[in-house]
């Protein structure tokens, strides 16, 4: 069934149709609309679920960790200052194994203050071992919460899962959703019934001391192996859902137009779609570039890309925040990634859209003509665009 | 002097950490580079805690826990039978325990091969110092049997280290308690 | 032998709590009352680290160890996924924690359980500082007293502020229980432990539970210091029931021991001078006529 929904609109459905059994939550710009409209549905009689109205963010993660140790499939969302406070939680969360999925909208973080479009807020949390998804379009976010619980709740998995969305681009804008049947999306999902919980039939503890030359090492370790096998659930879990609801998203790395490309941007988030239009502009003018949108951060696709890497011969990577004493987290990683290549294209780093400054098809564009003019220079690492004052 | 490794044992709340400060600033004052840490993790009054001393005439780089002790200095005799105070003590280590067991009876009951020293600290405690406070003692009967900081060095710093918290009272008694231990443990 | 408690130990030997711990018995006393369908939640403090190091623990009912200011948004959660899952109907969903975890980095999200109306016990054991980090002051911490942070040392720097009451504030949020106890008086323990079990909705309680580690004191003196603090006032044990409240330990006025007493028996408050000790005297005296007034104007028959 098709409906007119915004990104957050469409996380509500999201749970609602994930049927997440607890909901804690607390508002903030410009996720409220997503807490107002679950409280909508569930006061209409729509949605039958335990929404925890907690007083802070990091009362909300606190809450959905315990409330999935219980066997709750449990949902929240934020956005930039409280997915901040929620970051000790956020590590509790993963070590305690908890398949906890959460929308969080890409908003920049204080001071200044700023409601905008921004990646600061999650890229601080990459290590706190949530997977990291980035989408671009209303549907996609519909769709990704499903795919997000069928994986993080992979016994060989349950590891916590983070969606973005970018403020106002995504978050209040209205686009059309194909709304999946829920019949279709019980079978997908199935319920949640972890062995390990906590059960007055069956007491455990969760989370106690643990020394040094035992075990908390091997535990960590276990969570690396929990996000490595989290790469091949992520593609089966999309194979599944392309053959019962026929959407697609290409995996870890959604490639668009790269099979010959010269020069491909990596992107993450709403941009990504600019992009595209970018991309088909030049392609008209005879030009070889492609989009390689990066869909899943964590874990982070490797293999992917030095597949992309063989072909391309240079990389323009777009990062919407900065790691103030070095440079943007995507541009890092990327080269990370093809150190090890023989033959590794080059590899430029863009700024941009910080604090929501708009990243407009000229910026876009802007990308592109200095990827062309510099890809046999190496004038200079990467670059802030559109800086006032002049360019950096 | 190399480097050297000295292993306490000994209960919580009976000043192990204080004694392995000690030894560590007395061999300060010998212009020697040390290292003194206690083995941290949950414990409590009375539970078995250990702490160590490295000691050298060369910087000391490694950050590391003590495996492979020269010399193990158990202050409380009660944990004979508890804990494993010869762990890692190869036989051409020094053991020294606080006690009124005799060494023939300890060696018995350890089972150890190398040298071992056994002397009455709670003894000599109750005797100069009138509280069964052990710590300093076993630090006197330690220099006496390692050798590695003079006597006279490990009462200046007993002194120092004393002379916020304690009465001067209680500091005399305390070095007469350290005097009384190297004299008595026989080596 | 028998004995007016209930039988069941829900509580393993072997924990790791110093000699003489108030909250090591405090937590028995509790888990004998509310039996095994209980489920904890514990955050940083002594409680932590007393179950024992993984894989082992003293406890046989579910616990899950959570960051310290977060006990009561986690069994908010609790008690949700269990409505959710339709297994709430009869489990008790306990918070456990230290003052540092209930009054200081925990008071919000304690605040925002009650005020949301959880159906969830939170049950506070005082021992009046930051026991497990080594003795430092909390917001518990009685004025006049030692620790760590509050080291006394030549220019009178021990804790300046009275103890915060965060039993009047958790009356304040008007939930169905509020109550004081202490292990000196364990049937009365026991009795309102059972009582919260009985009430859907918000209760809390507040344990008087003394440190010989951090309070100086010799370890076997326990319950003797906890009866004392009551005898003295200090520490009185009453309940708040639906807004009513109820003095459980009288002490008349010839029965009330002085606050010199209490003082001279903890290391803590040795250095304490005489104007400090008459101020003390003062406080105890002027907090325990207002918690008798309140009796008079909020009392049971009122």
């Amino acid at each position: 069934m098709k409906m007119v929904l915004s990104g957050n609109a469409s996380a509500a459905y999201g749970a609602k149709l994930a049927r997440a059994e607890v909901i804690s939550a607390y508002p903030i710009t410009p996720q409220t609309k997503i807490v107002e409209k679950i409280a909508d549905l569930i006061a209409n009689g729509e949605f039958e679920t335990e929404f925890v109205k907690v007083e802070s963010e990091h009362s909300a993660m606190a809450a959905a960790v315990s409330a999935s140790l219980v066997g709750a499939r449990t949902f929240t969302a934020t956005s930039s200052q409280g997915l901040l406070l929620m970051h000790e939680v956020l590590h509790w969360a993963s070590a305690s194994r908890t398949p906890i999925v959460m929308v969080n909208i890409n908003r920049a973080v204080a001071p200044p203050w700023s409601v905008w479009a921004d990646q600061t807020d999650t890229i601080a949390q990459r290590d706190t071992g949530w997977m990291q998804f980035y989408c671009e379009s209303c549907q996609e976010v519909v769709d990704t919460m499903l795919i997000l619980y069928k994986v993080a709740e992979d016994k060989d998995v349950m590891m916590p899962a983070m969606l973005s969305e970018d403020a106002f681009l995504l978050s209040h804008t209205s686009e059309i959703v194909d709304m999946p049947e829920q019949a279709e999306v019980d079978e997908f999902l199935g319920k949640f019934e972890p062995e390990q919980r906590l059960d007055v039939e069956n007491p455990m503890s969760f989370g106690s001391l643990s020394m040094p030359h035992q075990y908390y090492y091997e535990f960590r370790y276990k969570m690396a192996e929990a996000m490595e096998t989290a790469r091949e659930k992520i593609l089966d879990a999309e194979r599944e859902f392309e053959k019962r609801f026929g959407r697609s998203y290409g995996g870890l790395l959604d490639l668009y137009r790269c099979d010959d490309a010269e020069i491909v941007l990596i992107a993450a988030g709403s941009m990504s779609s600019t992009i595209r239009v970018a991309v088909d502009e030049m392609r008209e003018k005879g030009k070889k570039i492609g989009l390689a949108r990066l869909r899943v951060f964590r874990p982070f696709p490797i293999k992917e890309l030095r597949e992309l890497a063989k072909g391309a011969k240079m990389i323009g990577v777009l990062d919407r925040s900065f790691c103030f004493g070095y440079e943007g987290a995507f541009f890092t990683e990327v080269k990370s990634a093809l150190y090890d290549m023989e033959n590794r294209p080059l590899v430029k780093g863009y700024v941009v859209g910080i604090g929501g400054r708009d990243v407009t098809l000229d910026v876009i564009h802007d990308v592109i003509n200095d990827c062309m003019v510099t890809k046999d220079t190496k004038d200079e690492p990467f670059k802030w665009i559109g800086l006032k004052g002049g360019e950096q | 002097m190399g480097l050297m490794e000295i292993r306490w044992h000994g209960r919580g709340g009976q000043g192990v950490v204080t004694a392995s400060e000690l030894i560590a600033e007395a061999a300060i004052l010998e212009g020697n580079f040390i290292q003194a840490f206690p083995e941290f993790g949950p414990e409590r009054m009375g539970a078995p805690i250990k702490a160590f001393t490295r000691l050298s005439d060369e910087p000391i780089k490694i950050h590391s826990q003590v495996y492979s002790p020269d010399i193990v200095m158990v202050l409380d005799p009660t944990l004979i039978g508890q804990v494993d105070v010869t762990d890692g003590l190869s036989d051409d280590g020094i053991l020294i325990v606080n006690t009124p067991m005799s060494v023939e009876e300890l060696r018995s009951a350890l089972g150890f091969g190398g040298r071992i020293y056994a002397l009455n600290a709670t003894k000599i405690a109750m005797e100069k110092i009138g509280r069964p406070v052990a710590n300093t003692s076993c630090a006197g009967a330690l220099v006496k049997v390692g050798k590695m900081v003079e006597l006279e060095n490990l009462l200046k710093v007993t002194e120092e280290k004393f002379g916020e918290k304690l009465p001067e009272k209680a500091i005399i008694a305390n070095k007469e308690a350290i005097k009384a231990a190297y004299q008595e443990v026989s080596v | 032998m028998k004995t007016t408690l209930p039988e069941q130990e829900l509580m393993e030997k072997g924990h790791m709590a110093c000699l003489g711990c108030g909250g090591a018995l405090a937590m028995r006393y509790l888990l004998k009352a509310l039996g095994k369908n209980s489920m904890f939640a514990i955050p940083a403090c002594c409680w932590a680290v007393i179950p024992g190091v993984f894989p082992y623990s003293c406890m046989d009912v579910p616990l899950q160890y959570v960051a310290f200011e977060a006990t009561g948004a986690a069994i908010s959660g609790m008690e949700a996924a269990l409505k959710a899952k339709g297994k709430k109907e009869g489990v008790t969903v306990v918070g456990w924690a230290g003052d540092g975890g209930t009054l200081d980095i925990g008071i919000q999200a304690l605040s925002g359980a009650v005020e949301r109306g959880h159906d969830v016990k939170y049950v506070c054991y005082d021992n009046e500082a930051y026991m497990n980090t080594g003795i430092q002051r909390s917001s518990a911490t009685p004025r006049g007293a030692w620790t760590t942070t509050t080291p006394v040392g030549k220019t009178r720097f021990w804790k300046q502020t009275n103890k915060k009451n965060i039993v009047e504030i958790m009356a304040a949020h008007d939930i169905p229980y509020t109550c004081t106890a202490s292990v000196a008086y364990p049937e009365d323990l026991i009795k309102k432990a059972e009582k919260m079990k009985d009430i859907e909705g918000p209760c809390y309680m507040h344990i008087y539970a003394p440190c010989p580690t951090g309070w100086k004191y010799p370890p076997e003196k326990t319950i003797e210091l906890s009866r004392l603090a009551t005898e003295t006032c200090i520490f009185p044990i009453y309940e708040v029931t639906y807004g009513k409240y109820k003095i459980n330990k009288d002490i008349r006025e010839e029965k009330k021991k002085p606050v010199l007493e209490y003082l001279k028996t903890q290391g803590r408050f040795r250095k304490l001078d005489e104007e400090t000790v008459q101020s003390l005297q003062l406080y105890v005296d002027s907090e325990w006529n207002k918690l008798k007034r309140k009796v008079e104007c909020f009392g049971e028959d009122k």
